[in-house]
């Protein structure tokens, strides 16, 4: 996020308060673009009214490639590329590998969904952190309305947001 | 926040009301089960259920089995490896009765798990200090008052019928020089012995319902007095009985279930019992919670807690499958003979009875449950949540089944009218006995005081 003076910040201190000002700014059609609190808001998601997160699909699609990936593994190696017995049990002994069967799934499921939420998220080892407001990590929250994706003009927005109990409204 | 109701605890009441009508469906469902078990029992005493052919292959089996060793066929009547010289002997005298008191014995040792659990999961809450439960709490509250039917029935089957069931309760399996002597039940006879087991099944019985009533007697005075008080006692109670519960639990499956199979032990046995018992409990609270919300009631539980209560299905049915299969696994990887011919039986024994049961087992238990509830928007839809609670039970009542059935009754298993009208009639009591007992407090516990966080539960 660029300071081109496109963000207009409601400071609210009390997180009752601000999930309340969500609704009732929606309410007079002004598009919120993110909410930042320094802990997890019940409810805020869906006031906000953002769509719910896909990583539960990424996390079954991941768990299914770990799945079959974990199986070529031990097929290719027990079965067909040098095929041992062990405790005198088959070639393919499918009880004994769900074990490492499951580890496999879980592996890929974890290394998967961290790394498709990095992504998904723009996070990288060394990014350079945006923070709008740095009280946003104490005890304030604060309502992020971007100007030029909204019809409303900023006198009305900053209204809005006064109206609903920011205690203080920035732009940055 | 969608789903929060404009529900004020601070005055408000339900009561379950337990209609004549619903009091005379259960009855005839009761009345009709007893029929089945009685045309069953006929049926079976005529030998006309298949019984006979199957009596007979038995007979062979057992005979070629004594003499070619062979592990597999030999296993009839309440074997395992080992000391098989009287097994054929055992097999001339079986008795068509068997069946029905297995039967009375499976159903008995399933409901009271169903009941306990009950208290169990109420405890369990207290001690957690959990808060989203408080408003279905006094649904599992009232399961274990069914302790009163099955307790009895336990102690009174084992009592007169024990021998039928226990092969260590057999004449003579422990006296030196007798034809029946069986050493290593011998070396059993210092916990396996008729007395002992009495005093535990008493013993912690009474615990269970003595914990009980003082917990129930508590948890409606809270709803006159009010306050924080009780429930720090409550919290005392719930520990006391988890603490009693771990132990007894473990016991009673050895007792119970394990001991069946006497000459085969597990390490695991106990918790893979208690998980059978839990994750069933849980889905009978569901269910239980799904009816009265279909019925009009508890319209303050909504989908948040009953996605909670799918989450526990969903956990305990894989914490259920991980028991079993570790259970499995060392023994099939070990392959002791006189582990394996546990699992042996069930799979390749007895002409392969047991083996459809086994199949299902595991896919009414594990594979089932797992799929259906894997989405969130399962665990917040009833009618999927029902499909759940249809599998876990029913496949409980097999596990449970696959876990008594072949020790008792060996190659005489089988489903018939007596299984059926034997749960029917089991079934029909539990329902009338906990609606009973649901009518006779408010359905919300009005004055818990985490009632309010749990009506503003939002996951």
């Amino acid at each position: 996020m660029s300071s081109t003076n496109n963000y207009i910040l409601g400071v609210y201190d009390d997180e009752n308060e601000v999930l309340h000002a969500v609704s009732e700014v929606k309410s007079k059609g002004i598009k919120i673009e993110e909410v930042y609190t320094p802990f997890p808001i019940h409810g805020l998601d869906t006031a906000l009214g953002h769509p719910r997160t896909r990583l539960p699909i990424a996390a079954f699609m991941f768990g299914c490639l770990g799945l079959v990936c974990t199986q070529a593994l031990i097929n290719y190696t027990m079965v067909f590329d040098w095929p041992m017995i062990i405790g005198g049990k088959d070639f393919f002994a499918l009880p004994d590998w769900i074990p490492i069967t499951f580890e496999g799934t879980v592996l890929f499921t974890a290394f998967g969904l961290v790394t498709t939420f990095c992504i998904s998220n723009d996070l990288y080892p060394g990014k350079k952190h945006e923070i709008l407001d740095i009280r946003i990590t104490d005890d304030r929250f604060v309502m992020a309305i971007n100007v030029d994706k909204n019809k409303k003009s900023a006198a009305d927005i900053k209204k809005a947001l006064k109206d609903s109990g920011a205690v203080e409204v920035n732009v940055k | 926040m969608a789903g929060h109701s404009h529900f004020s605890p601070a005055n408000v009441e339900e009561h379950f009301e337990f209609s004549s009508e619903g009091k005379k469906r259960i009855i005839y469902g009761f009345i009709a089960g007893i029929i089945a078990l009685i045309i069953g029992i006929y049926l079976l005493s005529k030998g006309e259920s298949g019984g006979h052919e199957v009596a007979a292959a038995g007979h062979e089996a057992a005979n070629a089995g004594h003499e070619a060793a062979n592990a597999g066929h030999e296993s009839a009547g309440h074997l395992s490896g080992g000391a098989a010289s009287h097994q054929p002997a055992a097999e001339e005298h079986y008795d068509w009765t068997n069946r029905i008191w297995a039967n009375v014995w499976l159903n008995a040792v399933f409901f009271t798990g169903i009941s306990v659990i009950g208290m169990f999961f109420v405890s369990l809450q207290y001690l957690a200090k959990a808060g989203w439960s408080s408003v279905l709490k006094r649904v599992p509250e009232a399961f274990p008052k069914f302790l009163y039917v099955t307790l009895p029935i336990l102690l009174a089957v084992f009592f007169f019928k024990g021998d039928v069931i226990f092969h260590w309760m057999h004449h003579g399996v422990t006296e030196v020089g007798n034809e029946n002597y069986d050493k290593i039940i011998a070396g059993k006879s210092g916990y396996l012995n008729k007395t002992f087991f009495i005093a535990r099944l008493i013993g912690f019985g009474a615990i269970w319902l003595i914990l009980w009533n003082m917990l129930r007697k508590k948890s409606l005075e809270e709803d006159i007095v009010g306050g924080t008080e009780i429930f720090t006692k409550l919290v005392r109670i719930g520990v006391a009985f988890i603490v009693i519960f771990g132990l007894s639990s473990s016991m009673f499956a050895w007792d119970w279930v394990m001991s069946i199979d006497t000459h085969w032990f597990s390490t695991m046995f106990g918790w893979y019992m208690f998980s059978s018992w839990h994750v069933t409990g849980l889905a009978i609270i569901t269910l239980t919670v799904l009816l009265l919300k279909d019925k009009g009631y508890m319209s303050y539980v909504n989908e948040n807690h009953l996605h909670d209560l799918g989450k526990f299905m969903f956990a305990f049915s894989i914490f259920w499958s991980y028991v079993w299969f570790s259970q499995f696994l060392l023994i099939y990887y070990a392959n002791f003979p006189e582990e394996t011919i546990y699992f042996l039986e069930r799979w390749e024994g007895h002409n392969k009875i047991y083996k459809t049961s086994e199949i299902l087992n595991i896919l009414f238990n594990f594979f089932f449950p797992f799929l259906v509830l894997m989405t969130r928007d399962a665990k917040r839809t009833r009618i999927f949540l029902k499909i759940a609670c249809f599998f876990i039970i029913s496949g409980h009542y097999i596990d449970f089944y696959q876990m008594i059935m072949p020790g008792v009754v060996g190659p005489h298993g089988g489903y018939g009218l007596v299984e059926f009208g034997m749960l029917t009639s089991f079934s029909c009591a539990f329902i009338y006995v906990v609606s009973d007992e649901l009518t006779k407090a408010s359905l919300v516990a009005k004055n818990h005081p985490f009632l309010t966080e749990a009506l503003h539960h939002d996951i």
